[in-house]
Order: structure tokens, then sequence, then C-alpha cells
């Protein structure tokens, strides 16, 4: 909408000036995201797979406790994708386990996304040996091997439930996100807004959340979908590797069952496509999204 | 200099941390992994105390106070002496560490050289001709294959590779029938058993330096020395290349190592699916039988590597980039 000041107007005043007021008002942040094509894509198919979580128990042909159909079946018109080693439906499980692996994915998301912002935050606000300490701790963190870490860890905890996994998950994987909102949080303090909030005498919480934040939600989002993609890809990898509870439906234990009753040397295809197929989608849709918010929040990679 | 001083500091003390870690975790948690190991050998009948201490000497089981146990951890490990392995006794974790690290240092460390040169290159190319069809199409393919799962991808070419075309095998390092002596036989064996390995960690990497490579471009690509080089008409190569990329280039070093840092234990799931003699699948061998000095021993030198790759990519950068060894731009 180009407006060019030099050429007078035809159109009446009164008009204009009604068009400039809507016009000035900031674009909201999600309307922007659902402009961006990428963005798009991905919200549609994050909304998928949350109404399978939600409404995927009720629609599933069979129960997830039925366990007398014909062992080892490959897809039918009974069971579309098959039956498991022990008689279960295998779409029965697909859709009882989204329910498992979207409910970890997101809540190790958000611990880890908490931790991050408060060290973060911290490191950046207030500076000095605070930073200086927290940064040395969130490099440390940084640079030991996140996955082997993982099995490091879970292999001497005792038991083997979502809550371990999801502490797990935590405790090993703030400190990328960390390190980005600091560096964030560390230019933002030096803005005139920042400076003038704090000559006003506003308290370092008030300006953190109400002053800094929203100014940085983009970043915020953004770095919990980066860790919702992780949690969601290391959850599977744990569960593969038997250091979940392999009697909990989910799409890594689906995997790990399917892995070790040798499903794809029987022929039984899709029981490995399937859970596969819904992990990367789940991971690859969160991935879309944070395009959609790069390319809203960064004008470089910002498309035509 | 004061650069460097600070990354070796750092360097010796994240290596501290990590060999402390591997100390401390096992003494945290309930219930020692050794007396389990002990417990399993009772279930065969019961253990005199001689022979109780027997087994503690075989297996190297920790004596002493926690702060001499401590001492004589470190020493061990600078001394290179892991212990016995319980999983491979009466081998020795170092022998049985040396024996599988060749097959994962050469097949992942060679396709990860590979898969970064050519997502870099394609990622210039992207960048370059930014939102045409390549760029487009690119980019959503190589979102979506850098968030496929490693070791699904390999199920997937297990299935269709070597179950259904059998073109390919579908497990192991090298042809049963072999022994491991360096012959043509062997060495075609052994690169037929790797195809699909390889070929799994390529798709599933090379997303991650195409799209990084990408964006970083781009965002040489909006400087003002960009704009200047096209004002003096220099032609569209010669600022793609030596203007453009070379400066993108530069954080993608640091990537590039500490994925090269990343391949001593980088595809861990992907081994364990084909069986393949490596790293990997001796930490899902050590998980399955709870053979903790092997675990252990296989952190540390997945560790050790990343930190040494990490180390090296600071000293690196901070050649290339004189403003980082300086501290301004940080």
């Amino acid at each position: 909408m180009l407006w060019n000041p030099l050429k007078p107007s035809v159109t009446p005043i009164r008009l204009q000036s009604d068009r400039e007021d809507t016009l000035r008002k900031p674009p909201n942040f999600f309307v922007l995201l659902w402009s961006n094509r990428k963005a798009r894509i991905g919200i549609t198919m994050l909304f998928f797979f949350f109404a399978m979580a939600v409404f995927g128990p009720l629609v599933a042909p069979y129960s997830l406790s039925d366990t007398d159909f014909a062992t080892s079946q490959p897809p039918t018109l009974a069971h579309w994708l098959g039956t498991t080693q022990s008689g279960q439906d295998v779409l029965t499980q697909l859709l009882y386990g989204a329910r498992v692996s979207l409910f970890v994915g997101f809540v190790a998301g958000a611990l880890v996304i908490v931790i991050a912002m408060f060290i973060g935050f911290v490191a950046g606000y207030f500076r000095g040996w605070v930073d200086d300490l927290l940064s040395l701790l969130m490099n440390i963190v940084l640079v030991l091997p996140g996955l082997p870490l993982m099995i490091l860890i879970a292999a001497y905890i005792p038991s083997h439930g979502i809550g371990e996994i999801i502490l797990v998950m935590s405790i090993t994987g703030w400190a990328f996100g960390g390190r980005t909102l600091r560096a964030q949080m560390f230019t933002m303090v030096q803005q005139d807004y920042v400076i003038a909030a704090k000559f006003a005498g506003e308290k370092s919480l008030w300006i953190i959340f109400r002053e800094i934040v929203p100014n940085m939600l983009s970043y915020i989002i953004a770095n919990f979908f980066g860790a919702v993609i992780g949690a969601v890809l290391a959850e599977a990898g744990l569960e593969f590797l038997g250091l979940g509870n392999p009697s909990i439906t989910s799409w890594g234990t689906m995997i790990y069952w399917a892995q070790s009753s040798d499903a794809m040397l029987s022929g039984q295809w899709a029981w490995i496509l399937a859970p596969g197929l819904c992990i990367a989608g789940l991971a690859a849709s969160l991935t879309f999204i944070n395009f959609g918010i790069d390319a809203v929040a960064n004008p470089r990679l910002q498309e035509e | 200099m004061k650069y460097f001083v600070r990354k070796t500091g750092f360097l010796l003390l994240t290596l501290w941390i990590a060999i402390t870690l591997n100390f401390i975790l096992p003494r945290l948690m309930p219930g020692n992994p050794a007396q389990a190991m002990m417990a399993k050998y009772a279930q065969r009948g019961p253990i005199t105390p001689t022979e109780e201490h027997a087994l503690a000497l075989m297996l190297g089981l920790p004596t002493g106070s926690l702060w001499s146990q401590y001492w004589q951890y470190l020493s061990n490990i600078l001394h290179g002496n892991f212990g016995v392995s319980y999983s491979f006794y009466p081998l020795s974790v170092m022998a049985v560490i040396a024996n599988a690290l060749p097959w994962t240092l050469i097949l992942v460390g060679l396709v990860t050289i590979l898969q970064f040169i050519v997502g870099t290159l394609l990622g210039i190319y992207a960048a370059w001709h930014r939102g045409k069809k390549f760029d487009s199409s690119a980019t959503v393919l190589f979102s979506f294959t850098s968030a496929l799962p490693y070791f699904w991808v390999a199920l997937m070419f297990i299935y269709v590779f070597g179950y259904i075309l059998n073109w390919f095998p579908i497990s192991g390092g090298y042809s049963g029938s072999l022994s491991p002596t360096l012959n043509w036989n062997f060495a075609g064996s052994a690169i037929y058993h790797s195809v699909l390995p390889a070929l799994t960690i390529f798709i599933t990497s090379i997303g991650g330096s195409l799209l990084g490579m990408r964006n970083n471009m781009i965002n040489t690509l909006g400087e003002d020395y960009i704009l200047l080089a096209r004002a003096e008409g220099l032609s569209e190569t010669t600022v793609a290349i030596r203007y453009a990329a070379r400066n993108a280039l530069l954080p993608i070093v640091t990537n590039f190592a500490m994925s090269l840092g990343m391949v001593v234990g980088g595809s861990l799931l992907m081994e364990t699916v084909f069986a393949y003699p490596g790293m990997g699948y001796l930490l899902a061998t050590a998980l399955n039988n709870q053979d903790y000095p092997l675990l252990q021993a296989l952190f540390f030198f997945i560790t050790l590597s990343v930190l040494l790759a990490n180390f090296m990519a600071d000293v690196i950068y901070g050649v290339l980039d004189p403003r980082v060894r300086k501290g301004g731009a940080r």
C-alpha cells in the first residue's frame, strides 16, 4: 500500500485518515504469522496432531487393551495398519500414542523454556559476575553431548516413566535456549525504553516481563517450539533404545516394539512407517512454524 | 593470546566436569550398579565371601572412601585404564572401544564431511537464487528431512532396500563369513554394508547444513559491502562466492567442527538399527547388558571428542575472525 505524500490524494480526506488509523495499529503477531505460507502449513499440521491427541481415543477402531486379534498381521481391512506381535491393533495404538508423545514433547519443551528464560534473563539483565557465572554454566551444559548424556543419566535411573524422561530431557536441554535468550536480553537492556523505565523507578521484574518480554515474544515462542522439536525427537530416541517405559503406548515405544519383534522382516511396514511419520510430521510442523516466525521477526529472511 | 588461554581453560574445565559427572552419577542413584551385577551372579548360586571378594576384584569394584575412590578414578583415566568390560569379559574396556572406534570414525566421518560440502554448496545456491523454484522447494523438503528421526529412516531403508528389493545387507559392518583383515575382499564387503548407514546419515543431516548456510548467506547478502561490490560492477559469481559465501561460511565453520566432534557419538541410533559395529552400537550393547564401565568410558570418549572439536572450532574461529579474538563481537 504505497502512499505518495507528493501526489495529492483524490480520495476524500476523512476516508484517508480512517485508513491511516488502521494502518498505524501494529499488526497482530498471529495474523502476520498466518500470512506466511510455511507457518500456515505448520499450524495446520500441528492442529491435526492436537486433534489426534484429543479425539484419537474416541475414533479409535478398537480398545487399547484389546489383545486378542491375530498377531503380526500386515495391513488388512479390519486392521488398517496391521496388528502387533501381541495382537493389538496398530492404528488404535497410533491414535492413543499421540497423547503421550505430544504430552511429553510439550511439557518437556515448556520446562526447558522456563529454565532457559530464567537463567538467560537473569544473566542478560543483571550482567557482571552473575552473567559470567551463568554464561559459563550454559556453555558447559551446551558443549556436553546431549543424547549420550541423556542416555547416561537414564541408564542410572532405576525407574523409567514419563516423568523421568521429561526430567532427563529438561535438565540436559535448556542451555541452547538459555544462551539465545540471554543474548536477546543483553541487547534489549541497552535500549532507550528500558533505560527510561529504569529511571522511572520500575522494578526489575516489571521491566523484564512488561517491557522487554513482549518485545522478544517471537524469540521466546521460536525457542519454545525448538525445544519441543528436540524433546519429541529425543523422546523417540530414548524410547527406541528401551530407556522409556515400554508398557506405555507412545510413538517411540511403538517403534521400539516393532523393531524388537522384527516387524520389517515380516512385512509389517505400516507398523513402523506410521509412528515414524507422525514423529517426523510433528517435528516438521513445528519447524515450519519456526520458519514463519523467523520470516516475520527477521526482515532479511522475509519472503515476498 | 588471552583468548586462546581462556579457551584452553574452558576445555580443561569441561573435561573435568564430564569426568566428575561420570564419577558422581552412578553414586548418586539408589542402588550400586556393581552390586546389581553381583546380585545377578548370586542368582546362579550362593556366593561365599571369598568368591565375592574375587568377583569384586575381577570387576574392579571401588573400595575405600569416596575421596580416595575419586583420586583413583582420575588417575585411572589419565592412564587410559577404564577397567574390564562386563559384557565382553575378559576384554578391557579400552580394547573393546579400540575395535569399534575405526568403524564409526571412517563411516560417520566421511559422510559428515561429504554432507557438509554438498549441503553448503546447495545452501549457497539456494540463498543466491532466493525465492526461486529450487530455494522454495529445497527449504520445505530439507526442513522435513532434518525433522526425520535418524533411526526411523534407517528402519525404512532396511525395509525397502534390504527386505523388499534385497539390494543391500540389513545388518552388520561386513559379511559374517569374512574376518576383519585388510584385503580387498573385506574392504568390498565393508563398503557394501556401509551404503545404507551412510545414506541414512547423509539424508538426515544434509538439511541442517543446507538451511544453516542458506540463512547465513541471506543475512550476509543484506550487508552494505555486497551492495558496494555490486555497484562496482563485479561479476555475479565473484560477489556470490568471494564476498557473500566467504563471510557467511564463518559461523558455519563452528557448526562443521561441532558436527565432526559429534561423529564419535553422533549416530548412536543409526548404528543400533543396522547393528553396525561402531561406537553407537557398542553403547546400546553396554546399555542392554548394564555394562557400566563400558558405558562410562563411551560417554567419556564421546564427550572428549566433542570438547576437542569445540576447542578446535574456537581456535579456528579466533584465527579467522580477529573480532572474536579481540573480544569485540561475541
